[in-house]
């Protein structure tokens, strides 16, 4: 079950000729593969395009009645694989991860799919991850395409450019026998608008007719000598007709309103900010009317000279507006024009920054040095001789808090690392290294568990240089996503090939939870379409590994922190493997707090668990928060002059998982925390028996008032 | 009014376009609001584009939504994907340090930015994390608000919404409308909510109490009455202590609220008696004090040995634990009607130390002497303990052990307490002739001294530290101010690594 439902969505996209759809650039996506006639898709989530997947797994009704198939494949390099059914079949296929890691797991496949050559169109849609908001790295899915050479799309952020480019994307990559990347980025995946619908169109030929009439040509299959002859063809053949179709069809937009004397070559994701900064500047209308002359580049790789030798022709500055490094647009164009010995003076990341992001500020500033340089009498007076002063605002970098994202509100694999924390101050400081997936957030404070992170699935690799042991073993972490993504073959049966003396921990919280709660083999759920259920354990027992310990209820702090003890100090000294379950909050509250609403309405009973302090008990050291970091457990200041710090307190906003409870009782900390489970619809036995109580209470307590002063 | 200065103003083509983002912790709810508006705008005529960034909104981060929209024409407006620096019309922030992070990365600018904020703090793991208080000032970010935005309203919206069972994107939302920065009337407001669906009523009454917290111009601050707890009890215990109350007033006026605060902790922790034990130790200091120095050395002693007269033992602890009003405070908080029933678990972990520390003085003493049988005592009672007292056993026990308050003084942990209070107000005092501010800065180190078992260890070892630390800035002329800097430095993270680093730094000197 995935964080957020596309079902009442999906009925747009049985949206037709003449109607138009209004909503997310995702599911836009998702229409126009539909109207393009795609055979099958499929692919792995991750942020941006997590929806996508999302999208197209609530939207399997649709998809069967066109005769679509979809797959929710098991990782990115499965997804790029899935592509060769386009090798030999006539079927448009597209598949959609994120970039730029997404397009590392995929590498090989997508290279051989390159070089193999496709005969349906083959899409690659990836979520470009870059900028704020992003989750991994910064680098950029570009080199991939030039080393490969399948060709770059990256439409203009809007709606009717983002779907055009979808059948561009298509007939592009049957014109030239080449697959496609359809790059989106961040934003453009959740922005929202409007485009004008068709009519969907079901596949000329589907993957189930396909199967009845199979192919084969050899002349395809990646090997020598025929991989020689797929090379000599990516340059002689393919490559010319793409930019011949790029050209004819006008897959780039070229905005020339009268021939100045400079212009602007722009990636097309990059056209919206640099279209604010020239408003900004006056030199352009709300609508794109620009007095600037532009070439907007939808399709960044191949560049084509012809037609960018055209742009240059009587402009004497042209500055590049290419987001991240290296500057492969800016070089390639700086190489055509020497090549053609022009005079145009190119700009590009002489006046815009290297590295990072091209937020609204940057560009505004790169556009504003580019005219000072090229045509300084553009430029508003205000922007050349500013008169007004500025106000100054006070600083507030040293005061406002860094927020990192963390783990939720009761979220089971916080006291996993709070017996972690623990296990460490009894044994010393361990060689940790991390994954992928939320378990991730431990490295932050509160935790600053684990120093690495390799990759999807490669937690437990990235420790084999330890495998051989030492004086304390090193641990590694692994979540049920990695775990089933890559991890099982080249983590887990990399230990037990090599005999490793680690101790791996697997994080299975029933879903693939930071990519937005999809299921995975070891979901517990029942899933109509996939197949689930699948232990971890049997597997790791399938693969070889002796040593296993499964915990099915990651909150029993002591539980978990005996359990690490023994892995760490067992003779054992082949591989051990801890899998520590229980249900993601996040999801978990999404599926039970609707049925609980609805028992406590049809007067059953339930009991609704939530912590508490004692503001007299706690003193105030905050102990308790440096083994949780929770969202609810927080500080309240007390209204009494004796006392300088704040102490916990926990907000309604607790779930009662029960982590605060366990942790004071482990790392023996204070007796403040206390659980308050209010019973709704109580038995007439319990609230008798309530009341009974009550009444013994209360005689003991106005018995010891009597005795003593009472402060109200 | 802040004056009008930069380029945009004049520049009527950008000027269509209402740029409006919304700033937000993960979690709050920042998508229902940002849904809201865009289906407001589309309802009254105007194209719109939402951008966000999912992924990191769900976890507690912070995340930011972001709007243009402008009146529907036959042209296509080309809206930006995220907010630019002095180009937000209207900014949303859901949090105080939200909207300290808007101004901070400049898109609150006075020639033109709406600043629509949520007083209400979300406290970052940064904050909550140091021993001491690591809460940012608040303050700082308003006076920074003030400046830089065009208008502000600045309230709580968190408690607005909750005062009606809503989130803070409804008052938010009421905010909003109130403000007029929208040109839409205040019907497409509430039309949106209905639209939207889900808990509309509520989402109504939240929008409501946030359209009038904005109108009502002042922003909030905030304005506690301090009143004087009232006491009940005896007619005999009220006159023994009023005759020990009596006695504050005639301490130096400074002192008497402090000293106040002080006495009655103490009466509440063990009765009137030990509350004329704790003015003694008091008294013994103002005769040493003066009004030369506005009676700091007074004010702190009747904060700290307030606090140290009051130790954490199992017998507060209990009492606490057992009190009518706790129990009516919980199901408050709990939000439990009279028919519902409430179980109450309490967690504890008694270790041996606090076993040994109940026994007799003599007793104890001779128990802490020997480690096998402190170890027996351990396995004995030392191990996590859920106790319901909710059911009668637990309570009953709870209650005998909140009884033993006239056994108390005569228990180890009461000799151990009184030794170190002695040692410690010795030693702090030790230097008063020469060096008052040293003294009152010694005082002030009991702060140090707090939590329970390895925490509260931790703490008895920091307190050790900066007292030997201020035993060797003695006599130095800047000697007050290492001690309050070795304090604050003590208090910044749990294994004392800054207190470290500065005591290194004072022996590189002496």
């Amino acid at each position: 079950m995935a964080e957020r439902s596309f079902k009442n969505e999906v009925e747009h996209l049985r949206k037709g000729d003449g109607d138009v759809f209004t909503g997310e650039g995702i599911l836009a996506l998702t229409k126009a593969l539909l109207e393009n006639g795609v055979g099958y898709v499929g692919g792995y989530q991750g942020a941006p395009i997590s929806h996508l997947m999302d999208v197209l797994s609530d939207a399997q009704d649709v998809l069967e009645e066109l005769g679509v198939r979809f797959e929710a494949n098991a990782s990115e390099a499965a997804a790029a694989a899935m592509l060769a059914a386009s090798v030999h079949y006539p079927i448009r296929g597209a598949v959609t991860f994120k970039g730029p890691v997404g397009v590392n797991v995929a590498a090989d496949a997508l290279a051989n799919l390159s070089s193999s050559g496709v005969t349906g169109g083959a899409l690659v849609i990836v979520g470009e991850d870059y900028g704020e908001g992003s989750s991994i790295m910064q680098e950029r899915s570009h080199a991939f395409a030039m080393k490969s050479q399948f060709w770059m799309l990256d439409p203009r952020p809007n709606l009717p450019s983002i779907t055009k480019a979808v059948k561009d994307g298509f007939e592009l990559s049957e014109a030239s026998n080449t697959p496609v990347m359809l790059m989106v980025r961040i934003r453009s995946c959740h922005v929202t608008g409007s485009f004008d619908t068709r009519d969907n169109v079901p596949p000329p030929l589907t993957v189930r007719d396909a199967l009845s009439t199979p192919r084969s040509d050899f002349a395809r299959v990646v090997l020598p000598p025929m991989s020689y002859l797929h090379e000599q063809d990516k340059v002689q053949n393919r490559w010319p007709a793409a930019e011949k179709f790029i050209v004819e069809n006008k897959l780039n937009d070229v905005f020339d309103p009268e021939r100045a004397p400079l212009g602007i070559v722009v990636q097309g994701g990059m056209y919206n900010g640099i279209m604010r900064a020239l408003q900004r500047l006056g030199l352009a209308d709300i609508y794109g009317n620009s007095d600037v002359p532009l070439y907007v580049l939808n399709v960044t790789y191949p560049l084509v000279k012809d037609e960018f030798d055209r742009f240059c022709q009587g402009k004497e500055h042209v500055l590049v507006v290419e987001e991240g490094q290296p500057d492969f647009i800016e070089q390639q164009l700086g190489s055509f024009l020497y090549k053609s010995r022009s005079s145009v003076e190119l700009h590009g990341k002489d006046m815009l920054p290297m590295a990072g992001e091209y937020t609204g500020q940057v560009m505004l500033d790169g556009v504003t040095a580019f005219l000072k340089t090229a045509a300084p009498e553009m430029l508003p007076g205000t922007v050349r001789a500013p008169n007004a002063e500025a106000p100054q605002i006070p600083d507030l970098s040293k005061t406002v808090p860094i927020r990192p994202p963390g783990f939720c509100t009761g979220c089971p694999e916080r006291p996993i690392f709070a017996a972690m924390k623990l296990t460490e101050q009894e044994l010393g400081k361990h060689q940790i290294s991390g994954d992928i997936g939320c378990h991730l957030f431990a490295a932050l404070p509160p935790f600053e568990i684990g120093g690495a992170t390799m990759g999807y699935g490669l937690g437990p690799a990235s420790n084999a240089a330890f495998d051989g042991g030492g004086e304390r073993r090193a641990i590694s972490i692994l979540g049920d996503g990695g775990f089933w993504h890559n991890g099982l073959s080249s983590s887990i049966g990399n230990m037990v090939f090599n005999k490793s003396d680690t101790v791996a921990v697997i994080v299975d919280n029933y879903y693939s939870a930071a990519t937005g709660g999809q299921d995975v083999l070891s979901s517990r759920a029942k899933n109509e379409t996939k197949s689930t259920n699948n232990p971890i354990s049997a597997a790791l027992k399938g693969v070889g590994v002796e040593w296993v310990r499964q915990i099915d209820r990651t909150y029993d702090v002591g539980k978990m922190r005996e359990v690490l003890h023994e892995a760490l100090t067992t003779d054992y000294d082949g591989p051990k493997v801890i899998v520590a379950s229980s249900e993601c909050m996040l999801n978990k509250q999404r599926r039970e707090k609707p049925l609980r609403s609805r028992a406590i309405s049809e007067g059953r009973r339930v009991d609704i668990p939530r912590f508490g302090v004692d503001p007299d008990v706690c003193t105030g050291d905050h102990a308790c928060i440096r083994l949780s970091g929770c969202p609810s457990l927080s500080l309240k200041k007390l209204d009494d002059p004796l006392r300088d710090d704040p102490v916990a307190h926990i907000d309604q906003t607790c779930v009662g998982c029960g982590n605060c409870g366990e942790v004071a009782e482990s790392a023996i900390l204070c007796p403040s925390f206390y659980q308050a489970d209010v019973v709704h619809n109580p038995t007439r036995f319990e609230s008798w028996r309530s009341q009974q109580r009550g009444k013994v209470m209360g005689w003991l307590q106005s018995r010891r008032d009597a005795k003593r002063l009472m402060m109200q | 009014m802040n004056k009008q200065f930069t380029e945009h103003s004049n520049n009527p083509g950008a000027a269509q376009i209402i740029k409006l983002a919304v700033m937000a912790v993960g979690g709050q709810g920042g998508g229902v609001l940002t849904g809201w508006i865009e289906a407001m705008a589309h309802a009254q005529g105007y194209v719109v584009q939402a951008t966000s960034v999912a992924g990191v909104a769900q976890r507690t981060g912070a995340t930011i939504y972001y709007l243009e929209m402008a009146p529907k024409t036959d042209q296509q407006p080309i809206f930006a994907l995220a907010p630019s620096a002095g180009d937000v019309d209207i900014l949303i922030a859901a949090e105080m340090m939200e909207v300290g992070r808007a101004v901070m990365r400049g898109f609150v600018t006075p020639d033109r930015t709406v600043l629509i904020g949520s007083s209400h703090r979300a406290l970052a793991v940064s904050e909550k994390m140091a021993p001491g208080d690591g809460i940012a000032d608040a303050e700082e970010v308003r006076a920074a608000a003030e400046i830089a935005a065009q208008r502000l309203v600045l309230a709580d919206m968190e408690q607005l919404a909750v005062e009606q069972r809503s989130v803070i994107s409804a008052s938010l939302f009421g905010a909003l409308a109130a403000t007029g920065a929208l040109p839409f009337p205040r019907a497409a407001f509430e039309d949106a909510i209905r639209e939207g669906g889900r808990g509309i009523d509520a989402s109504l009454r939240a929008f409501n109490a946030g359209f009038d917290a904005a109108l009502s111009d002042d922003t909030d601050r905030d304005e506690k009455t301090e009143q004087p707890p009232e006491i009940t009890g005896p007619a005999r215990l009220l006159r023994a202590y009023q005759k020990v109350a009596d006695r504050i007033s005639a301490m130096p006026p400074p002192v008497q609220q402090m000293a106040s605060a002080g006495l009655l902790k103490l009466v509440d922790f063990q009765g009137y008696a030990y509350g004329a034990v704790y003015l003694d130790r008091l008294d013994r200091i103002i005769v040493r004090d003066s009004a030369e120095h506005d009676w700091q050395l007074s004010i702190a002693a009747a904060k700290y040995i307030a606090n140290a007269m009051a130790y954490d033992d199992i017998i507060r602890v209990a009492d606490i634990k057992t009190r009518r009003r706790r129990f009516s405070r919980i199901r408050g908080e709990m939000g439990a009607e009279p028919d519902q029933v409430m179980q109450l678990t309490e967690y504890f972990h008694p270790r041996a130390e606090e076993i040994a520390g109940l026994l007799p003085a003599k007793l104890g003493a001779w128990v802490e002497r020997r480690p096998k049988l402190m170890a027996r005592l351990g396995r004995w009672f030392g191990k996590g303990r859920r106790l319901r007292t909710d059911s009668l056993p637990a309570f009953a026990m709870l209650y005998v052990l909140g009884g033993l308050r006239s056994y108390r003084l005569k228990t180890r942990r009461h000799t151990v307490e009184v030794a170190h209070l002695e040692a410690w107000l010795d030693r702090s005092l030790a230097p008063l002739e020469e060096d008052y501010a040293l003294s009152v800065e010694m005082l002030r180190c009991r702060r140090l001294i707090k939590g329970y078992s390895d925490t509260h260890a931790r703490g008895l070892t920091k307190f050790d530290s900066v007292m030997n630390g201020a035993q060797m800035v003695r006599g130095r002329k800047d000697a007050a101010e290492w001690v309050a800097r070795l304090r604050e430095a003590a208090l910044q993270d749990p294994e004392g690594k800054a207190l470290f680093g500065a005591l290194e730094t004072i022996r590189s000197f002496t």
